[in-house]
């Protein structure tokens, strides 16, 4: 799991069946610091999650598929949680 | 899933048998902005995407499941056009 900040959603008409009714959200991983880590990702939402959010991102199929419940379906990355807080210790 | 955007194709005539009537697209993985972002990738073709479009692609073991129960061999499927990248910030 990676922890990330919404950014933006992405709209496809034309997708895989199995997508459909789920939003297509656009996050930036995060470092611990809050500075961005590497490239934006697109993740199906599990939650409802909107932008600006913090959240938990899985990236590996089986929990993706799981939580957007969507089983045996192209999904490799999913919001499965909104962060409150992080605490360091 | 990764955005990407389709800048050719691949042309295979003796492949696994599970590959037979998909379409090869090469893609160029993009950012959040549009921009290039590392390397060209081959894609197999699960929604009709056609050549400079913005697609999404899906990674790993799930990129074979638009095509279930066929076992197709592949570790990225391109699973969606892309209308349009909302963000808001």
């Amino acid at each position: 799991m990676v922890i990330g900040k919404v950014i933006g959603d992405v709209v496809a008409t034309q997708k895989v069946p199995s997508h459909e009714g789920r939003k297509i959200l656009v996050v930036q991983p995060l470092n611990l610091d809050g500075t961005d880590r590497g490239e934006a990702l697109l993740a199906l939402d599990a939650v409802d999650a909107g932008v600006g959010d913090r959240v938990l991102v899985v990236t590996e199929g089986w929990s993706a598929m799981t939580s957007v419940g969507r089983p045996q379906s192209p999904i490799d990355m999913a919001v499965v949680g909104v962060i409150d807080s992080v605490t360091l210790l | 899933m990764f955005l990407a955007k389709v800048v050719g194709n691949v042309v295979s005539t003796v492949k696994d048998p599970n590959l037979v009537a998909k379409k090869i697209l090469i893609v160029q993985p993009i950012d959040k902005l549009g921009k290039d972002a590392g390397q060209k990738i081959l894609a197999l073709d699960s929604v009709g995407a056609g050549a400079g479009e913005t697609v999404y692609c899906c990674k790993g073991r799930e990129a074979s499941f638009p095509w279930l129960p066929q076992e197709t061999p592949t570790e990225t499927a391109i699973v969606g056009i892309v209308d349009t990248i909302n963000l808001p910030e």
